[in-house]
């Protein structure tokens, strides 16, 4: 059954994953979308502020939309989000880390402008094995309400 | 790349075009973001975006790919001019990034960034914090995507 903005009430949370993430990913996203030394070689990556090897930051905001597809959005009406609030990057991701993601609903309101739908806030946050925070973000998206509610 | 001295709040960077191909569009969604409006024309065009619209990661992702294509270009540039090259730090991440119009197949955004504010480092004296509204302007004109990014950006006179 297709999840509706109904079913992401406030503080209702998930995890999902683990999500393991191999060397040879992280050079081919950073290879196509970030080129740095940082995300591709791991001699000049040991001497920036990361320490060595790390996946790029648009990598793993990536994956942590398709752990949230994978979660829920692929089951829900999603229309799309409207953007991101707020994302900190915390740690670096590095190969063969295993993500796992713990979303939760931080806020939910019917749209105004398009009362069939709604405007859920999720707060997820992805995590190493080690259990350290790599990611934080706040986004919206917007979700239809059930058939037939109106207003 | 600037150092830090280098920067001026309101200083503007043009980063060039990308015109995101269905091809495109297709394969990054099929990795990162498969939602049905990401995958199919018919799809797109049922749903509030018109058409075959690229994920908003990937929009964000090709903005970053333009920005580092054009800061390597500069650092090139300075080298062979014999000047020291600044190596940017990364990112602690950014606030406000709106998807304001949908990046539909064919489209062409062109990236720019504006400066909008600077400030030391109290943690790392070797190096300065800016922040940077990024942006992606389709071929109407229309501001489709931005974002206030925030890079940690090494000091010219701190042992960088």
């Amino acid at each position: 059954m297709t999840l509706t903005f109904e079913d992401f009430p406030v503080g209702r949370s998930g995890t999902f994953g683990p999500r393991h993430v191999t060397r040879e990913e992280i050079l081919a996203f950073a290879a196509e979308f970030d080129p740095q030394p940082m995300h591709l070689d791991e001699e000049a990556a040991k001497r920036t502020m990361l320490g060595g090897l790390s996946g790029s930051g648009w990598h793993l905001c990536s994956l942590m939309m398709r752990m949230m597809f994978d979660g829920f959005i692929g089951r829900a009406a999603s229309l799309g989000s409207p953007g991101v609030n707020e994302l900190r990057w915390l740690a670096p991701l590095r190969p063969g880390d295993d993500l796992t993601l713990e979303v939760e609903v931080a806020e939910a309101r019917v749209s105004k402008s398009r009362p069939e739908t709604g405007i859920v806030t999720f707060k997820g946050v992805a995590f190493n094995a080690k259990g350290e925070a790599l990611c934080e973000m706040v986004s919206p998206i917007i979700i239809s309400r059930r058939e037939g509610v109106r207003g | 790349m600037h150092f830090f001295e280098d920067i001026e709040v309101g200083q503007r960077r043009e980063a060039g075009s990308f015109t995101f191909t269905a091809e495109d569009i297709k394969r990054f969604a099929r990795q990162f973001d498969p939602q049905r409006f990401h995958l199919s024309e018919e799809e797109g065009r049922n749903s509030l975006f018109g058409g075959l619209a690229a994920s908003g990661w990937h929009v964000a992702s090709v903005c970053m790919k333009m920005m580092v294509a054009d800061g390597q270009r500069e650092a090139r540039e300075a080298a062979a001019r014999g000047e020291r090259v600044a190596v940017w730090g990364p990112s602690p991440g950014f606030r406000e990034l709106r998807w304001l119009q949908p990046v539909l197949v064919g489209d062409t955004l062109s990236f720019a960034g504006i400066v909008e504010a600077k400030r030391t480092s109290a943690s790392r004296p070797e190096w300065g914090i800016v922040q940077i509204r990024n942006s992606g302007t389709n071929q109407r004109g229309e501001l489709a995507f931005s974002f206030l990014a925030t890079a940690f950006v090494p000091r010219r006179d701190a042992g960088a």
